[in-house]
């Protein structure tokens, strides 16, 4: 790989021991991938934060170690340094308030508060959502990022038109430390060009749909990039964002467009620019129907615990919750459930959606989820979502049964206890 | 030739991380998730409709299509090698960072670019031999009691 003699002098020591163990995994991952040089970005979003018990090993030799051990692939232990360029962590294990629902063991709000604390003073903004762009961190057209989490890396590249691989907690420790990446891949334009036609014949207009949509083209077209079109109805950040988070689970979609509304392709010519869709694809009712089917991992219609906000929800949807439940109580069986940035909880708070949420027996998470945190309220055995990322990721996590289906059907589960919902 | 000798093939390829290993082959043609696809105390494939569900990798040398699914691809492996269940080697046809990234950070030999299919040439069970650096696999059809038989 070409290295500028900056790099060189970093990899070489002489900005210190961490930034050259950071020049070191950068080189070794970038010879794996395959890339010729490294780029400079100025935004990095990666995972820092300690607090799970599976490190407790580690941490217990400092959080130099941590960062060393998992943030730099580093046998050595370095000191770690403020961070170079604006890095912000993405979500977490433990929402600082609300440790006790989780069946947080103490010891463990204490091991991610000092955490926090060596990441603050090294400049790591606790951001702690996996939506940054919800909460200030929205990139620019073209911008070279380093972020982790998949939901948020389709969102960078296909929404905002910024320019990120998936990086990982090794890489983008590294990143934080140099301000470099490996440029390849997503960086380079000529990789950001759609590969599949999706001719959408239904109508897409709700969050529900929007997801389905994205689950089902996930699937088939895998890490390639869709260019949707049909009868999309112009969609929101809400909408996309669930989409994506969608679309990464099933899949790898890093990157899709859809004419006119995704700010790399005004045109359908744009979006393919040389290439030729390798692959068409149709999104009618079948379709519809066979990711709903997907999704569903529950037979049992009795409920028990109600899952929100996955990617972190954004006001509107914190907003759609309280006016759901405002005056009624949710069945006393049942744990709702509702994640948010903490950012925009105290939006909510200040709205009184929070009082609302509260009053009817529900609660708004932050910082986390159960499928990242792997907790959930005691005795679960049956939970239902309106995300389909969560409906695909947390049964196989938490070994219980899921149901997918839209807020609306969610909230009237919470009320019940049963499931009702359906296409 | 022998019947023995008609059972061995070499693939040759590229080298992502280098280094040598043997072991049996496991074998999948789906991608593979990290965070919430594997186990990373015991290895195991714990994704819902994975043709691997329930099976380990660990000390396998796993060829499989790639990487999919959350960024904590490679986290997870890391864990998954600090825990001392990771892969022997990795064989994958479809190059990605989050497959790049934990292939590195799992530090097992890793190849990719290879001139035949390996998904093809390659079945569970068959005995593998991996110098990354060379940029060759040799595969022994049916296992190493083949090879002694």
């Amino acid at each position: 790989m070409q290295l500028t003699d900056y790099e060189k002098a970093m990899l070489d020591g002489a900005n210190g021991a961490a930034k050259a163990r950071a020049m070191d995994l950068l080189l070794r991952y970038g010879q794996a991938v395959g890339a010729e040089r490294l780029v400079e970005t100025r935004n990095v979003a990666g995972a820092f934060n300690a607090s799970t018990p599976s490190i407790q090993a580690i941490v217990d030799k400092g959080f130099d170690a941590v960062y060393s051990e998992l943030n730099l692939d580093s046998d050595e232990v370095v000191e770690i340094p403020r961070v170079a360029v604006p890095t912000t962590q993405l979500i977490t294990g433990i929402d600082n308030d609300n440790w006790r629902l989780q069946g947080v063991d103490e010891s463990l709000v204490k091991m991610q508060r000092a955490s926090e604390a060596f990441l603050g003073e090294r400049g790591i903004n606790m951001c702690a959502t996996c939506t940054p762009y919800q909460v200030g961190n929205v990139p620019l057209m073209g911008e070279h990022c380093a972020w982790m989490e998949s939901s948020a890396v389709i969102y960078c590249n296909s929404v905002l038109g910024a320019r990120t691989n998936v990086e990982g907690k090794e890489s983008t420790g590294a990143a934080a430390l140099t301000g470099r990446i490996p440029y390849w891949g997503y960086h380079l334009p000529e990789n950001r060009f759609g590969t599949h036609r999706v001719n959408v014949t239904i109508d897409v207009d709700d969050m529900m749909d929007w997801g389905l949509l994205g689950y089902y083209v996930g699937e088939i077209v895998q890490e390639h990039k869709p260019v949707l079109s049909g009868r999309l109805h112009h969609p929101n950040l809400i909408k996309l964002k669930h989409f994506g988070a969608a679309a990464a689970s099933s899949g790898g979609v890093e990157m899709y467009h859809i004419p006119g509304v995704t700010p790399e392709a005004r045109t359908m010519e744009e979006a393919f620019g040389p290439h030729r869709p390798q692959q068409v694809l149709h999104f009618g009712e079948v379709e519809r129907r066979e990711a709903w089917e997907k999704l569903q991992s529950a037979t049992d219609r009795r409920v028990d615990f109600i899952m929100l906000g996955c990617p972190h929800n954004a006001i509107e949807q914190v907003e759609l919750v309280a006016h759901l439940l405002r005056g009624r109580k949710i069945h006393p069986d049942v744990a709702l459930w509702v994640h948010t940035p903490r950012a925009i909880k105290e939006i909510a708070r200040r709205a009184g959606y929070l009082a609302t949420i509260e009053a009817a027996g529900g609660v708004i998470m932050s910082d986390t989820c159960p499928a990242i945190s792997r907790r959930l309220p005691e005795g679960v055995r049956v939970i239902a979502t309106d995300s389909a990322k969560q409906a695909h990721y947390l049964p196989a996590i938490a070994k219980l049964q899921g149901w997918f289906g839209s807020v609306r059907q969610c909230v009237d589960a919470a009320l019940t206890g049963e499931w009702q919902g359906g296409l | 030739m022998t019947a023995i000798e008609m059972q061995q093939l070499v693939i040759h390829g590229r080298r992502v991380v280098g280094g040598k290993a043997e072991g049996e082959a496991l074998v999948t043609r789906e991608t593979i998730s990290g965070w919430g696809g594997i186990n990373e105390r015991d290895g195991t494939i714990i994704e819902r409709r994975h043709e691997l569900v329930g099976q380990s990798f660990a000390g396998k040398i796993l060829v499989f299509p790639g990487a999919k699914g959350s960024s904590g691809w490679s986290a997870f492996f890391h864990m998954a090698r600090l825990n001392g269940v990771c892969p022997k080697a990795m064989i994958f046809t479809r190059m990605t960072t989050k497959m790049a990234l934990g292939a590195v950070v799992t530090r097992v030999p890793a190849m990719t670019d290879c001139d035949l299919d390996p998904l093809e040439v390659i079945e569970t069970g068959d005995w593998v031999s991996i110098d990354a650096d060379a940029g060759t696999i040799t595969v022994r059809k049916g296992g190493r009691r083949a090879r002694q038989a």
